[in-house]
C-alpha cells in the first residue's frame, strides 16, 4: 500500500500544474471577456486563397 | 409620382426608406451613407457582414474636421495603448456595437485596409482594440475609416485624461485558491467519511490528515483574508457586521481543525472550512457583476471633446488640447460643436443649446459680447470666443468640486443583512456560552467540543449567501429591463425612498418628437401642397418634425427654395411664394408668448398662421405619476414656467413643482428635504442635474440612447422602459421579501446544526452535509424567487 504515496503525490502535482496554468491565463486577461469568444468561435474560417480569388473574378468581369 | 409613402426597408440598416430609396445591386437603401457603406463591404469582399444578422448596420454619421485633432502628434499618443516605430495599438470605445455582425466586420478590418495587422472586439465592453503599422496608416485615418462604415468611436476627454485602469482580478485568484483546494480536500476527506475503522486506513489517516490541512492554509490566510480585515475594522468601529461571525467561525474551524490533527483527536473539520470560503467567494464574486459597457462614474470628462481649434495671433488655425487653454484664447467653435470653457461671444450671433447643462428646452439666442457658459452646443454656423476661464475654472466643472459628489454612499447605508449580523452574532455567542455552561457542569471532557461546534455550525454562511445572491440576480433581471444599476446596494436604497423628484427637459420629455398644433387660417389644397413640399426640402429639425405631422400630399418640384440660417425657408410654386419661420421673416410683428416655440407661416402678402410645438411628456406620464402616488413627487425645472399649468394637470395635489432651477439649487433642493428626513430619488438626465443626482440617495438617469454620455448616478433607465417605473419600485420591495424568506430559511438549517452542535455529537460528516446543502438550497431558492418576482415587470 506504499503506492499511496507515489499516487498523491502524482495527483497532488498534476493538480498544481493546472492551477498554475489557470492563474497566468487569468493573469494574461484571457478571462476578461468570457463573452466575445462565444460569438468569435461561430465565424468561419476564409481560406487563404482569397488573393487569387480576388484577380480571378476580376478576369471574369472582364470578360 | 405615387401618392404613398417607400415602404420597403433598408438592406443596411432596416429603417424604412421614407424619404427617398436608392437602388443598388438590386438592394434598396435608405439614404446615400447606407448604400456607400454597402459598397465598400461589397468591394472589399466583406459581404459576409450581412449573412449574420438582418439589416445589421447603421448610417455612417457626417464628420468633417471633426478628428483632426488627432494629427496631434501629443494627443494622439496619449490615447494609444502602444507605440514603437513600427506598430501602434489603439483601444477605441465603439458604442455602436451591437451584433455578431459587428464582431466580425471589426475583426475583419484587415480586409479594408491592409495597414491593420489585427483587430479584437471586447464585445461586453464594446471596445476594439486594433494593431496597425503606423508607417502607413495614421490613427485619424484609421478612424475616419471606422466612421465610413458607420462604427464611429467615442473619443472623450476622459480617455486622454484617467489613462489605463489595472483590471481587478483579485477576487478569481481567490476564488481560484478556495475552489481548488476546496475540490482536492474533498476527495482527500473521503476515505475517512467511508471506511472508519479499516486497517490500512488506520496506518494512512495522518498523511490525508495532514495533506488537508496544508491545502487550507493558503485558503484561509489569502482567501479568506478579506474577512478578517472586514471583521476588524467592524470591530475597531464598534459595528458587529456580518464578517465578524463569519471570520469567528473560520477561526474556530481553523483552529480546531489543525488542534485535532497535530494532537491526532481526530480529523478535522477542513471541508467545511474551505468549502465556506469557497461558497462565500462565490457569492461576492456574483455580486459583483457589473455592466462594462457602461459607466455610472462619469464626469463632465467624459462629455467634453479632448482638443478644440484655436486661433492663433496670426489668424490661423491650430488643434490644441482643451487643458492648454488660457484665458484671452481665441477659439473657433463649429457647428454642432462643444463650448467647453466660458468665454465671450466675439462673432455677431450665436445659437447656443444648453439643454444637457441647465435643462433650457430651446437653444438661446446670443450676441456679441454676450457670457457664454461651457458645456453648451452651437447649433448654427461656425463663431469664434473669447476665453474666460481654463477648464478647470469654468462654471460647469466647479460644480463637480461640491461634496456631494465624494460621499460614499454605500459606505453610509446599513443594509439588511448587517443590522441582521448584530442580533445574530449576539445570539450565536450567547448559546455557545450557555450550552458550554451546562457541559461543565454535567461532562466537562465535551465542553470544549460544544463550544467550538457551536460556533462552527453556527457560522452564517447560508445567510452570507441571501442577499448577494438575490441582489445579484435582480440586478441581472433589471439589466434585461434595461434598469442598470452601479451595484446591489442600490436596491436596497430603493425600498426606502420617500420622495421622488423629476427633472423635466429630457427625463419627463422626449425630444423624439412634439405636440404639434396649428392656429391660424385654414389652407386650401395647393397652399397645403406647398406647404409640405417646403418642408419637405428643409433639414431644420422644426421643419421635419412639422412635415412628419402633415398629411401625405403629392411631391412636387419647387420652382426655387432656400433656407436662411436661423430664420426661416423661402420656397415657391407657379404663382405661390411661401414663407416659413420666425415671425420676424415672415413679417408678422413678435407679440406671443416667447415661451413657445412656434413656426409662422405665410403664403404670398398674407400672414396665413402659425404652427405651435409643444414638449411630448414621454408616453404613460400620467400613469407613472398616478402608479406613484404612494411617494411625493417633485418637479425640478431649469426651464422656464410655460408648462407649469399642464404639468400640475397631471400630477396630484401635493407635488411640488420649481422652475428656473440651476444645478446649484436643485442640489441645495435635494439637501434640504433630506434633512427633514425625506429619501430622495433623483431622476434626472443632463449635466444639469449631476449635482442633485449625487446628493439624493438613489439618482437615476433615464436615457434615450444609453451608449451616449450620462452623467455620474446609480443608475441608468432606458427611456423606453419609463413607463414601468413603478412596477420597478414595487419589485426592490419584493426582492427584500426574497431575502427575509431565504434568511428563516438559513435559520431552519443553522437550528437543526445547533442541535448535533449542543448534544456533542457534531461529526465532521455532519457538518460537511449542511454548510454545502444550506449553501446550495439558498441559491436555488433565491434564484427561483427572483426570477418569478422578476417576471411582474414584463
Amino acid at each position: 500500500m506504499n503506492i499511496i504515496y507515489l499516487l498523491l503525490t502524482v495527483s497532488v502535482i498534476v493538480a498544481i500544474f493546472f492551477f498554475v496554468i489557470f492563474i497566468l491565463s487569468v493573469k494574461k486577461g484571457q478571462f476578461d471577456d468570457v463573452y466575445t469568444p462565444s460569438v468569435r468561435m461561430l465565424f468561419e474560417d476564409e481560406i487563404i486563397k482569397k488573393v487569387e480569388n480576388k484577380n480571378t473574378t476580376n478576369t471574369e468581369k472582364q470578360i | 409620382m405615387s401618392n404613398k409613402k417607400e415602404h420597403s426597408t433598408c438592406y443596411h440598416c432596416g429603417d424604412k426608406c421614407d424619404v427617398e430609396t436608392i437602388q443598388y445591386d438590386e438592394k434598396s437603401f435608405c439614404c446615400n451613407g447606407c448604400k456607400t457603406v454597402y459598397q465598400i463591404f461589397s468591394e472589399n469582399d466583406l459581404t459576409c457582414y450581412y449573412d449574420f444578422q438582418n439589416a445589421p448596420g447603421s448610417t455612417p454619421s457626417e464628420i468633417s474636421d471633426k478628428y483632426d485633432f488627432l494629427d496631434n502628434q501629443e494627443i494622439a499618443t496619449k490615447l494609444l495603448d502602444f507605440n514603437d516605430d513600427k506598430h501602434q495599438i489603439i483601444t477605441l470605445y465603439i458604442p455602436n456595437i451591437h451584433c455578431s455582425s459587428c464582431i466580425w466586420v471589426l475583426e475583419n478590418l484587415n480586409k479594408l485596409n491592409a495597414s491593420v495587422t489585427g483587430s479584437q472586439v471586447n464585445f461586453p465592453k464594446k471596445t476594439v482594440r486594433i494593431t496597425y503599422l503606423n508607417n502607413s496608416v495614421s490613427l485619424k485615418q484609421l478612424v475616419l475609416m471606422l466612421s465610413s462604415i458607420g462604427y464611429e468611436p467615442y473619443i472623450s476627454l476622459e480617455d486622454y485624461s484617467s489613462g489605463k485602469k489595472a483590471i481587478d482580478r483579485k477576487l478569481i485568484y481567490k476564488l481560484g485558491v478556495a475552489g481548488f483546494a476546496f475540490g482536492n480536500i474533498m476527495f482527500l476527506s473521503f476515505p475517512e467519511y467511508f471506511e472508519v475503522s479499516e486497517f490500512w486506513l488506520e496506518r494512512y489517516k495522518h498523511v490525508f490528515r495532514w495533506l488537508m490541512l496544508v491545502f487550507s492554509i493558503p485558503v484561509v490566510f489569502y482567501s479568506g483574508w478579506d474577512y478578517f480585515v472586514s471583521a476588524f475594522k467592524g470591530l475597531r468601529a464598534k459595528m458587529l457586521n456580518i464578517d465578524v461571525p463569519i471570520a469567528l467561525g473560520i477561526t474556530v474551524l481553523f483552529v480546531r481543525s489543525s488542534a485535532e490533527v497535530i494532537l491526532d483527536l481526530g480529523s478535522g473539520f477542513f471541508d467545511s472550512l474551505t468549502g465556506l470560503i469557497f461558497f462565500l467567494l462565490l457569492g461576492k464574486f456574483f455580486q459583483q457583476r457589473t455592466y462594462s459597457f457602461l459607466s455610472f462614474e462619469r464626469d463632465y470628462k467624459s462629455y467634453f471633446p479632448i482638443a478644440v481649434t484655436r486661433i492663433t495671433s496670426e489668424k490661423k488655425e491650430e488643434t490644441i488640447q482643451i487643458y492648454d487653454i488660457k484665458k484671452g484664447d481665441r477659439l473657433l467653435i463649429r457647428n454642432m460643436e462643444l463650448i467647453p470653457v466660458d468665454g465671450i461671444l466675439i462673432s455677431n450671433k450665436a445659437l447656443i443649446d444648453y439643454s444637457f447643462v441647465t435643462g433650457e428646452a430651446e437653444a438661446v439666442k446670443k450676441i456679441s459680447g454676450d457670457k457664454l457658459f461651457a458645456g453648451g452646443k452651437q447649433k448654427s454656423g461656425v463663431i469664434e470666443i473669447e476665453v474666460l476661464s481654463s477648464v478647470e475654472q469654468s462654471y460647469l466643472t466647479q460644480l463637480w468640486s461640491n461634496e456631494a459628489f465624494k460621499d460614499d454612499k454605500v459606505k453610509a447605508y446599513q443594509s439588511l443583512i448587517d443590522s441582521i449580523s448584530k442580533r445574530f452574532t449576539v445570539a450565536v455567542l450567547t448559546i455557545a456560552f450557555v450550552a458550554t455552561a451546562y457541559w461543565l457542569y454535567v461532562d466537562a471532557s465535551k465542553a470544549l467540543n460544544v463550544f467550538t461546534a457551536v460556533l462552527i455550525i453556527a457560522c452564517p454562511c447560508a445567510i452570507a449567501l441571501a442577499s448577494p445572491f438575490t441582489l445579484g440576480n435582480m440586478l441581472r433581471i433589471f439589466g434585461k429591463q434595461k434598469f442598470y444599476l452601479k451595484n446591489s446596494n442600490v436596491i436596497e436604497r430603493l425600498t426606502k425612498i420617500s420622495t421622488i423628484i423629476f427633472d423635466k427637459t429630457g427625463t419627463i420629455t422626449t425630444n423624439k418628437k412634439s405636440e404639434i398644433s396649428y392656429k391660424g387660417d385654414a389652407l386650401i389644397d395647393s397652399e397645403e401642397q406647398l406647404l409640405y413640399n417646403a418642408l419637405r426640402a428643409s433639414n431644420h429639425p422644426l421643419s421635419r418634425q412639422i412635415y412628419e405631422s402633415l398629411p401625405v400630399k403629392e411631391t412636387i418640384v419647387l420652382d426655387q427654395f432656400e433656407e436662411v440660417l436661423g430664420k426661416g425657408i423661402n420656397a415657391s410654386f407657379s404663382t405661390k411664394v411661401i414663407k416659413i419661420g420666425s415671425s420676424s421673416f415672415v413679417g408678422k410683428r413678435e407679440n406671443l408668448q416667447d415661451l413657445l416655440t412656434t413656426v409662422h407661416v405665410s403664403i404670398g402678402e398674407n400672414y396665413k398662421g402659425y404652427f405651435v410645438l409643444k414638449n411630448a411628456y414621454r408616453s404613460g406620464l400620467s400613469e407613472v405619476f398616478k402608479e406613484l402616488k404612494d411617494s411625493k413627487l417633485v418637479i425640478l425645472s431649469g426651464d422656464n414656467e410655460g408648462e407649469k399649468e399642464r404639468l400640475s394637470a397631471l400630477l396630484p395635489k401635493n407635488a411640488k413643482l420649481l422652475f428656473n432651477q440651476n444645478p446649484q439649487q436643485k442640489l441645495d433642493f435635494v439637501k434640504e428635504i433630506q434633512e427633514k428626513g425625506e429619501k430622495v430619488l433623483m431622476m434626472g438626465d443632463g449635466l444639469n442635474d449631476a449635482g442633485a443626482l449625487a446628493q439624493s440617495d438613489v439618482g437615476v438617469v433615464i436615457s434615450e440612447n444609453i451608449n451616449v454620455f450620462s452623467p455620474a448616478c446609480d443608475g441608468i433607465l432606458d427611456a423606453t422602459n419609463f413607463k414601468k417605473l413603478s412596477k420597478y419600485l414595487s419589485v426592490t420591495k419584493k426582492a427584500i421579501n426574497v431575502i427575509k424568506w431565504s434568511l428563516i430559511l438559513s435559520f431552519m438549517y443553522n437550528i437543526t446544526g445547533l442541535y448535533f452542535a449542543v448534544t456533542g455529537q457534531l461529526e465532521p460528516v455532519i457538518a460537511a452535509i449542511l454548510m454545502p446543502l444550506s449553501s446550495i438550497s439558498i441559491v436555488i431558492f433565491t434564484t427561483i424567487s427572483t426570477n418569478v418576482i422578476g417576471r411582474s415587470i414584463k
